[in-house]
């Protein structure tokens, strides 16, 4: 990369103070199932009334990045319009076999496979496109996986604001301490999306850290 | 001496994993885009990878999406990935975003699995 495009890239915060945007854009991240599609609808239903679609137990539900566009969300008189990217969750490895255990046909299963790996290229390619991040991590599982390593590198790397979502509190083998310890660097909301619980805590951190 | 040809059948049954170690000059000295495709091919073709100073967060980024375009849902299922965590950040890194990686290992989902990953310990499992 020229240094050139690196300095620009290195310094964008500093470019999107002097041009600040009357909307930011917040991309939805994580590893498949940790609850990305259902934060973005808890978010919608909260401030728009609808929702961005339907959240399911089997792996790769979301296979394409989805946009809604100008939610706002207000939170101690301060107010934040935002365009919701919700994404496809990421992975390395992809194998058609987990989807069967899930009843689906092989030919289902394959299919669904297929567009997963399309989902996780365009959820790494609107990285590039963001203004913020939440990224959202299962409570329950081990947080210190390659795929939260990875993402973390690279909105540390693209100097975007990240907020990360300790979901699924409401379980009760929940651990948002594990995550508090395995990412010290970042700030840590635990919410459980599902059940609504602590949800205002995470509209304030938003607000304060993407407003 | 015998050559590893001799000394793999000499093994007769027993089955082996060839493990590349790529030290951090040579890493140094290869473009990003020779590296993630020097560790794709090994991958796929069965072997681990072990990088001495791993990967940039944008070269993990941009191996999984070779990774995506590669599965074929048949014999290739994605890969294993594992390194530590990216810890110092020197004056220059950032400036210009150069962060160093630390040690990375590489295999083939089908036969590299992570038990448990700590900030300074690995420990997987290698199916042969």
């Amino acid at each position: 990369m020229g240094i050139i495009l690196a300095i620009k890239k290195r310094f964008r915060f500093l470019i999107k103070l002097f041009r600040r945007k009357d909307r930011v854009r917040i991309g939805i991240y994580g590893p498949p199932n940790a609850g990305k599609t259902t934060l973005a609808n808890r978010i919608l239903r909260d401030w728009s009334g609808d929702i961005m679609g339907s959240p399911s137990e089997i792996p790769h539900e979301t296979r394409r990045a989805r946009l809604r566009e100008g939610v706002k969300i207000e939170v101690n008189g301060k107010s934040l319009s935002i365009d919701i990217v919700d994404t496809p969750g990421i992975a390395t490895k992809i194998d058609f076999h987990e989807f069967l255990k899930y009843g689906l046909s092989e030919e289902e299963a394959k299919r669904r496979a297929k567009e997963a790996t399309e989902g996780v290229i365009e959820a790494i390619k609107w990285l590039d496109d963001l203004d913020g991040v939440l990224l959202v991590m299962d409570s329950t599982e081990d947080p210190f996986t390659q795929v939260n390593v990875t993402i973390v590198g690279n909105i540390e790397a693209r100097n975007l604001p990240l907020l990360i979502v300790a979901n699924k509190i409401d379980l009760p083998t929940a651990s948002p301490a594990r995550i508090k310890t395995a990412f010290p660097q970042h700030p840590v909301v635990p919410i459980s999306a599902l059940k609504g619980i602590n949800i205002d805590a995470l509209y304030k951190a938003m607000a304060e850290k993407f407003g | 001496m015998p050559s590893i040809r001799q000394w793999l059948k000499s093994l007769g049954e027993i089955m082996a994993v060839q493990l590349n170690l790529i030290s951090k000059d040579m890493l140094e000295r290869m473009a990003s885009m020779e590296k993630l495709r020097m560790i794709l091919d090994s991958v796929k073709e069965g072997k681990i990878v072990v990088l001495e100073s791993g990967l940039s967060p944008e070269e993990e980024a941009k191996l999984i999406e070779m990774t995506m375009l590669e599965i074929d849902h048949e014999n290739f299922v994605g890969i294993e990935v594992e390194s530590y965590p990216i810890k110092e950040k020197s004056v220059f890194s950032k400036i210009f975003g150069k962060k160093k990686g630390r040690l990375t290992v590489i295999g083939p989902a089908n036969r590299l699995k992570t038990i448990e990953k700590q900030e300074d310990v690995i420990k997987a499992l290698i199916k042969i």
